[in-house]
């Protein structure tokens, strides 16, 4: 194919001369990180109060938290990253849309955008875990709460919740390891994370298949550390007697 | 009676033509793969307006475009082939390279600039446009040359050569400037008009295609010293001198017999899709030097 393989090229200056191409990456493996994590801690907290919300005894409550699902869960990322970029300052009131725009550097506007982006559409996500962990414990537990005299929130902080964490802790890692693929889409609004990063490599250096292979490497990186630290939390969570535990 | 001179040549040249076939067809792998797969798959681009984009019927439209057919033209005359399926395919400022050299596309004919890094990845025909890289801004936002945008955000095509001189100069001069980098050049325009950013920096003729897309075009004005010229080719793989030499040859025919030239007034001084707006892009001087003596060489 007349392919001319340069490992080299990791090392060489970029054209502004101020770094390495090295460096580029790693910046944004750093925005891919920081932009992952705080999504999805926004994601665990909106969906865990969503999912709980979905299994609560009340109608509006639970329609109101199945819309939201729903609404999250039914339009694709990419076109709920447009809108939250693109659209949602344009219709914003009271000129808030315009200090977005005119007060925030481009990079901060990209980052907020994408978080809110990302953590809104995982916590759809989270909601559905959550709300299976809870419909998976017997009814007699919740009836046991209530009748030992707790109240409805204190049945599910002190009774529901703590198993039915520990029940869906395999399915919150694929959610987790997802944000961290998903935050690839987040380079079409022009965020500098990963993905984007390696295809400036791929413009600047005209060498694609060192600069995708070092990407893949680094986003294999990332999942195989949050899968063994997942590892770790499902095997102290386990519960005994349960499906899997030992 | 020049007529028939000038068929009698045409014949001649046709004969000649037959003649030197077989030869392109065994020394070209593209040529080769093209004939057994009795397909091309062509690479355009969806918002290069009016190079190569989607017009209102969602067809592909432009004058690169044209250009490009005229090659299909060519190859199925040269492969003598009935039918020549030609499969169409968008391709993106990013993607562009890589879709060439693992076969995906056989040829690209959009907006893309001939330079000498790309030229070790990929291989260029004839130049087939010769553009300036200049800014677009609001015709009251006070900006006149590149001097002005100091610490104002400015936004680009990812993956241009804009993108690359608006960085290098911003570091070299220490402008302060936030330079945001757009998926395409219709989100790149999208960011000019919903005022994240005060300019937009790109290849004029771009420029001005962008300005025809707008909601109201009087508002765009086309400004700066250009920063670079560059010349635009289309793009095919390296080490194929039987294919580029067709190319080539198809282009050149078609610059100086005047083909090219009533394109170029198609597209870029007569209403174009999709609003029937004119560019006014008059043919510079280095285009009417490019159709007099066409050519194969790169800006930088």
């Amino acid at each position: 194919m007349g392919y001319q393989w340069n490992w080299s090229i990791f090392g060489s200056t970029v054209p502004t001369g101020e770094t390495t191409y090295l460096v580029w990456l790693l910046s944004g493996l750093q925005t891919t990180i920081l932009l992952s994590l705080s999504a999805w801690l926004l994601a665990l907290a909106l969906g865990s109060l969503t999912g709980v919300l979905r299994t609560v005894p009340s109608k509006p409550l639970s329609t109101l938290a199945s819309a939201y699902v729903e609404l999250f869960r039914n339009i694709p990322l990419l076109v709920q990253l447009f809108i939250w970029y693109f659209v949602l300052p344009e219709i914003l009131p009271f000129g808030l849309g315009d200090a977005f725009k005119q007060q925030l550097s481009p990079l901060t506007q990209q980052f907020l955008s994408a978080m809110l982006c990302l953590a809104f559409f995982t916590s759809a996500r989270v909601a559905e875990q959550v709300r299976a962990g809870i419909n998976a414990l017997p009814r007699g537990q919740r009836a046991a709460g209530l009748a030992l005299g707790f109240t409805l929130p204190q049945t599910y902080r002190h009774v529901l919740l703590p198993m039915a964490f520990r029940l869906i802790v395999p399915p919150l890692t694929s959610e987790c390891l997802n944000i961290f693929k998903n935050s690839a889409v987040c380079s079409t609004i022009g965020l500098l994370e990963l993905a984007a990063q390696g295809r400036q490599l791929v413009d600047y250096t005209a060498q694609p298949y060192e600069s995708f292979i070092a990407i893949t490497l680094l986003y294999l990186v990332i999942n195989v550390v949050v899968m063994g630290l997942m590892r770790i939390v499902e095997a102290r969570a386990r519960v005994p007697g349960y499906l899997g535990s030992k | 009676m020049p007529c028939i001179r000038k068929s009698a040549l045409a014949a001649l040249a046709l004969t000649a033509s037959f003649a030197t076939q077989s030869a392109f067809a065994q020394e070209s792998p593209t040529l080769k793969k093209i004939k057994d797969s009795g397909t091309i798959a062509l690479g355009h681009r969806e918002s290069s307006i009016p190079f190569s984009y989607y017009d209102d019927k969602q067809q592909v439209v432009g004058y690169s475009q044209e250009l490009m057919l005229k090659v299909v033209d060519a190859v199925k005359a040269n492969l003598k082939l009935n039918t020549l399926q030609v499969k169409l395919l968008p391709v993106t400022a990013q993607n562009r390279i890589p879709l060439i050299q693992n076969g995906t596309i056989d040829i690209e004919c959009g907006s893309t600039t001939h330079n000498a890094e790309r030229a070790r990845q990929v291989a260029f025909s004839n130049t087939l446009f010769i553009i300036g890289t200049r800014l677009m801004t609001k015709k009251e936002s006070g900006i006149k040359d590149f001097p002005d945008l100091a610490g104002k955000n400015v936004v680009t095509t990812a993956g241009t050569t804009s993108e690359r001189l608006i960085r290098k100069m911003n570091e070299d001069k220490k402008l302060g400037m936030n330079i945001i980098s757009a998926k395409d050049h219709g989100e790149a325009f999208l960011t000019l008009e919903t005022g994240r950013a005060v300019a937009f920096m790109m290849d004029d003729a771009l420029l001005y295609g962008e300005m025809a897309k707008a909601k109201r075009p009087a508002d765009w004005v086309v400004t700066g010293t250009p920063q670079s010229f560059e010349a635009y080719g289309c793009m095919f793989r390296k080490d194929d001198p039987g294919f580029k030499k067709l190319v080539d040859a198809t282009l050149a025919k078609a610059m100086t017999s005047g083909e090219a030239e009533a394109i170029y007034k198609k597209w870029f001084t007569q209403p174009i899709p999709p609003k029937g707006l004119n560019l006014n892009f008059p043919l510079s001087d280095a285009m009417i030097k490019l159709y007099k003596a066409p050519n194969d060489k790169p800006f930088d």
